[in-house]
């Protein structure tokens, strides 16, 4: 293993966000702020209790994880497409590095930045509601586990991108909405019988609804059903950059 | 830098014989990219220790992707390339160790510095940290002023060095240099002329690409040419020049001929602008010049001349001629 390369990589991709850090660190703790003033408090003081829990409570592990996957997400996309794009990734590619090895340092930076800003929303989010976490094991394991997910999710998609549109397209028209209408906001149980059904379709909902559960102890699906579909999709994204390396796709002509 | 700065990294095979084998060995190399274009066609080509190779060839001849197939950027169609002795796709890691590569294209980095950019390429290679070497190579390429300048700030000519520091960075016993002076200033070419014959006294192995013929005719030991994808000439440069190379022995008239005598028709001789000049073409490596008979014919007829003088034809004409030919 080249630990050397990896951390050289990992580390010059952390050290990019410092040149962004406004935009990496104040704007999720500003819109996390707006949040709370929109849904906890003009809503929330309407819609009393979800399942015993106080609305601006019930929504604290939504919006952590809806952060966490499209930080993650775009972290990854546009750490990898970059490179790509000015044409630096010759470099990388030429060095004695495998591609196990550009991976989990793209995929571990992106990560490790995602959390970073999931974690200030969890300690902003204390100052406007009382947060108790009842399986904080659980809860670390979800936390982990999508943002490793979406990073490696993001990561494909910025391979896949040669194109700004594209690189944007995805999240924003597929991957943003099922986040928002993943349970973020309201119990599943809330929605129309058929509704329900549907929302079923939506991977994101067992995300939540499992984070959800680490904090309250209250899901809309079981935990073996939420830690099941995490594990599916997050298999799907390491056979799919499996299969990339394997073919060189878009990397190697 | 220091003669031993090169020579302390990257390994050879134990029972790698240095002296014997190329440095480089590349087998049946094809590339057909995905569109259906067959980029490279059947090259075979042995690159050793310690020469300066320039591979030459006119836009889109293929020189970029052969080169990009030995680093192992582009996935041969069929093949085999050896570094080292290490095959370059089962052995990629010691394979690539012992490569440095300035691309051709300029990446369009801007906010990145200069110096954090050469760090990152030591630690590509698996390397700690060598401060006092990244000092070293920045001053040797004089970008030692401009070493906490971001990318955006530098000229084009800067950037190139920049390029050429990284690929150093990890000091390679093999240096790739694809179109190092295109688009450059004079000043700038002179000087990567310069860091090329350095490297070269230090045992580095030196294979570029140009379309200047010039610059093949000043740097390189070896001169390949290259034209839609086939390898079509290997010379040593002096032997191509030699061989290809045809003379010209110009005669400079005392007095005005208004037209070459009956006598002389038979030489293929050209007569120059005011007719004060004859020109004749003789193929240096032949058997017989003719330049003899000439002399004597010139007399014979009458003719008196006040200078006579021969001139070699350059790479550059031997070039065009190669690749009219093919
Ligand atoms: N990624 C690619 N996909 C398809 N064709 C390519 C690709 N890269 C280069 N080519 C084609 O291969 C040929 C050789 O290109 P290149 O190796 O860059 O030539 P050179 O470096 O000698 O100018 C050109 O015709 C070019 O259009
Ligand atoms: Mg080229």
């Amino acid at each position: 293993m080249n630990f050397q390369a990896m951390k050289s990589i990992y580390f010059w991709e952390m050290a990019r966000t410092r040149r962004t850090l406004m935009q990496s660190v104040v704007s999720p703790v500003l819109s996390t702020s707006l949040y709370f003033v929109v849904f906890g408090g003009a809503i929330g003081s309407r819609i009393s209790e979800v399942d015993g829990v106080s609305y601006g409570a019930f929504i604290v592990p939504g919006l952590i994880m809806l952060s966490l996957m499209t930080q993650s997400l775009s972290n990854a996309s546009f750490g990898i497409y970059f490179p790509q794009f000015t044409g630096m990734i010759y470099e990388v590619l030429s060095a004695p590095v495998s591609f196990l090895e550009i991976t989990v340092a793209y995929v571990g930076a992106a990560a490790t930045k995602a959390m970073i800003v999931g974690l200030i929303i969890f300690l902003t989010a204390g100052f406007f509601v009382p947060i108790e976490v009842q399986h904080p094991v659980w809860m670390v394991t979800f936390f982990l586990l999508t943002a490793i997910t979406f990073a490696l999710f993001g990561f494909i998609i910025g391979i896949w991108a040669d194109n700004f549109e594209k690189l944007q397209f995805l999240p924003l028209l597929i991957v943003t909405p099922l986040a928002f209408l993943g349970g973020s906001f309201y119990s599943i149980d809330m929605l129309p019988e058929a509704w329900q059904k549907v929302a079923l379709l939506n991977p994101v909902v067992y995300l939540i609804s499992g984070f959800r559960w680490s904090f309250y102890g209250q899901s809309d699906v079981s935990l073996g059903l939420s830690i099941s579909m995490t594990m599916i999709f997050l298999g799907v994204c390491l056979y799919v950059v499996r299969w990339i390396f394997k073919t060189g796709y878009k990397l190697k002509p | 830098m220091s003669q031993d700065c090169f020579t302390k990294i990257g390994t050879l095979p134990e029972d790698f014989p240095v002296h014997m084998t190329p440095i480089i060995s590349i087998r049946d190399l094809e590339k057909t990219y995905s569109g259906g274009f067959q980029a490279l066609k059947s090259v075979s080509l042995d690159i050793n220790a310690g020469e300066v190779f320039a591979l030459l060839g006119p836009n889109g001849a293929g020189k970029t992707t052969l080169i990009s197939t030995i680093c192992g950027l582009v996935q041969p169609s069929s093949g085999q390339v050896f570094i080292g002795g290490h095959d370059n796709q089962t052995s990629y890691r010691q394979a690539r160790r012992l490569v440095g590569l300035v691309p051709q294209e300029m990446p369009t980095v801007q906010f990145e510095g200069v110096r954090d950019l050469v760090r990152l390429s030591r630690g590509l290679f698996g390397l700690a940290p060598d401060e006092k070497l990244l000092e070293e190579i920045l001053k040797d390429l004089s970008l030692w002023d401009k070493r906490d300048a971001a990318m955006k700030e530098l000229s084009g000519g800067m950037k190139r060095r920049v390029l050429v520091a990284k690929a150093l960075i990890h000091q390679p016993k093999i240096l790739f240099l694809d179109e190092p002076t295109a688009g450059v200033d004079v000043e700038l070419r002179r000087d990567m002329w310069r860091i090329v014959s350095r490297l070269r006294d230090k045992g580095v192995t030196i294979i570029l690409t140009t379309h200047y013929i010039e610059e093949a005719e000043e740097m390189a030991d070896r001169v390949g040419v290259i034209n839609n994808g086939e390898l079509i000439l290997v010379e040593e440069k002096a032997a191509l020049m030699s061989k290809l190379g045809r003379k010209e022995l110009m005669i400079e008239l005392s007095d005005t001929l208004p037209e070459i005598p009956e006598s002389l028709k038979g030489y293929g001789l050209e007569l120059g602008a005011e007719g004060r000049s004859l020109r004749y073409t003789y193929d240096a490596q032949g058997e017989r010049t003719g330049i003899t008979g000439l002399l004597n014919a010139l007399a014979e007829a009458g003719l008196r001349f006040d200078d006579i003088h021969t001139k070699q034809s350059s790479l550059e004409e031997i070039f065009v001629d190669l690749v009219r030919a093919n």
